[in-house]
């Protein structure tokens, strides 16, 4: 695993709102093919820190590098802008509640990415996008709008949607928070197959039996910081933190 | 005592006379009472003298006035559209330029009377012209007649501006009712500025937009009469300076003021008409009843495991 490439480096990041400092210095590395679990309470900072990874939120302080492009926060000049955009060519993104576009359908979806950034013929955009949608089960609802299909299948095609743009990591924010609970084991699949293809993933979840199964690297976030990560089997089966403990007796 | 008894019994007259009366649909009964309402008009019309005579003679000449009054709301709302579009790229912009312009655009169109707008563009601008052609020779004598517009012009020009300020926020808002999610998508996919707006912001900011711009269009289809302030040519006048020229050439005002409004009212339905239809149209793609033909089903359906090509 260690000699595998850095991914994503997080360094020494801080990010707060206004008064209220959120992430207090984190640092983080993903390996290409590693799979990290990032847990711990509501307001415990781990969603910011999956969307400081794609500049969604500016750091306050620290830098960020995907793909060998290092970044910090800060104003936005026309270049900066210009440079977090390319970073997040390479970042795809999975959100809680979905966020497809209702105006185009399943398809158009998919296809939305690649056609911008202009990734290659129309045709071969389209043909890649179907390939997409069956992997992910939905290849039969690629005419459909948003509005048609199911919580689930919706998360199916923002999964497909994110991966169009061959991105070298996948981040997935509460990916099965916004779900009916009969809806999250085909949401959990895809993304169990997506490990098994070896693709990176930062994965902020609440579902214990997923990362356990899943997860290279299990990191319990608390109070703006990582205070304990380690393999599942070390973090679930005997946390060393009194709170990791607490948080875990809770959920299990 | 005994007649009071009486409507109390299941049986009794106004009883049975409810019960026949449910049976008649509400649209029904509705329709029944508009008729009533315009034949008590119509026996008012002729007690009060009407002269029908005059109505049907001056007519055709009012109707001319169509022309006008339909060019002025179609080309005013145009301009409008334009203005509230950039207006509201302005308002959620983060340039201060492009924002305090569309501010201050917004501040004066809706903080003064559209008469008053009117005059200023039809009367003080060509006295702007003649002041800067007097004073400084280097203005060419052409801009004093550049700035002197006709009333239609300039009627349609006050409308457009002052609608075009009322539009912008309602431009704004149909942007920023498009939820935050979906700008944050469209920026993780690494879309431009441009892309994101374009293809994911204002696509559905329209459905938001444009059942209120067709109620602006028939307002502003109304406020074109006061264009006739401004006293167009007659032969370029609408509706209402048509109707008020004959009117009172003739003593016949009120058949020429019933005539202009029973216009106005015409239009007013036939485009509410079109504008009903117009929302339901715009709102389908979002309604889940939709029916798409379906692909024909794919070979495999299921996630498939390994086979890389990530």
């Amino acid at each position: 695993m260690s000699e595998r490439e850095i991914v994503v480096d997080v360094r020494g990041l801080h990010k707060c709102f206004g008064h209220l400092e959120v992430v207090k210095g984190v640092d983080m590395q993903v390996r290409r093919g590693e799979v990290v679990v990032i847990f711990g309470r509501s307001g415990s900072g781990k969603s910011t820190l999956l969307r400081c990874v794609n500049f969604l939120e500016d750091p306050t302080e620290g830098t960020i590098e995907v793909a060998g492009m290092r970044l910090a926060g800060g104003y936005r000049t026309r270049r900066k802008r210009n440079q977090i955009r390319k970073l997040r060519l390479h970042v795809g993104m999975v959100f809680q509640q979905f966020n497809l576009f209702p105006n185009m359908t399943a398809l158009e979806n998919v296809m939305s990415a690649p056609m911008c950034a202009k990734l290659g013929k129309e045709g071969e955009i389209k043909q890649r996008a179907m390939e997409l949608l069956d992997r992910v089960g939905l290849a039969e609802k690629a005419g459909e709008h948003p509005i048609r299909l199911s919580g689930g299948q919706q998360q199916r095609v923002a999964i497909a949607r994110a991966l169009a743009m061959k991105p070298d990591v996948m981040l997935f924010d509460e990916p099965t928070s916004a779900l009916d609970p009969e809806l999250t084991g085909e949401v959990l699949s895809v993304m169990k197959t997506l490990a098994s293809e070896h693709m990176t993933m930062m994965v902020v979840t609440h579902e214990m039996g997923f990362a356990r199964e899943v997860a290279d690297r299990m990191c319990f976030f608390h109070e703006g910081g990582v205070l304990e990560q380690g393999p599942p089997a070390q973090i679930v089966g005997n946390p060393q933190q009194p709170e990791t403990k607490k948080f875990l007796d809770a959920v299990l | 005592m005994e007649k009071d008894g009486m409507a109390n019994e299941p049986d009794g007259r106004w009883e049975r006379l409810a019960l026949r009366s449910a049976a008649v649909p509400f649209r029904l009964k509705v329709a029944v009472v508009w008729l009533v309402i315009f034949l008590v008009l119509g026996v008012f019309f002729e007690i009060a003298g009407f002269d029908t005579q005059f109505m049907r003679d001056e007519f055709p000449f009012i109707l001319k006035g169509l022309k006008y009054t339909l060019y002025m709301a179609v080309c005013g709302i145009a301009l409008a559209v334009l203005l509230a579009g950039l207006g509201a790229l302005g308002r959620i912009s983060t340039n201060p330029i492009a924002y305090g312009v569309s501010g201050f655009y917004v501040s004066f169109f809706r903080g003064t009377p559209l008469i008053v707008q009117m005059f200023l563009i039809y009367q003080a601008l060509p006295q702007i012209g003649i002041n800067l052609v007097a004073k400084y020779p280097a203005v060419p004598d052409s801009l004093a007649t550049t700035l002197t517009l006709n009333a239609v012009v300039a009627g349609t020009l006050a409308l457009g501006l002052n609608y075009g300020a009322y539009m912008t926020e309602i431009f704004r808002a149909g942007i920023q009712a498009v939820s935050g999610g979906q700008g944050e998508a469209a920026d993780a996919l690494g879309m431009t500025y441009r892309q994101k707006m374009r293809k994911v912001v204002l696509p559905q900011a329209f459905r938001v937009i444009i059942p209120p711009t067709g109620n602006e269009f028939i307002s502003m289809l109304k406020d074109t009469a006061l264009v006739s302030f401004l006293g167009a040519i007659l032969t370029q006048a609408e509706i209402f300076r048509r109707a008020q020229y004959v009117g009172t050439a003739h003593f016949r005002t009120l058949e020429a003021y019933v005539l202009a409004a029973a216009m106005y009212w015409t239009l007013t339905v036939i485009f509410t008409f079109f504008q009903r239809r117009l929302e339901i149209r715009v709102g389908r793609g979002y309604v889940r009843t939709s029916t798409r033909k379906k692909p024909p089903p794919p070979a495999a359906v299921q996630p498939q495991v390994g086979g890389g090509g990530l």
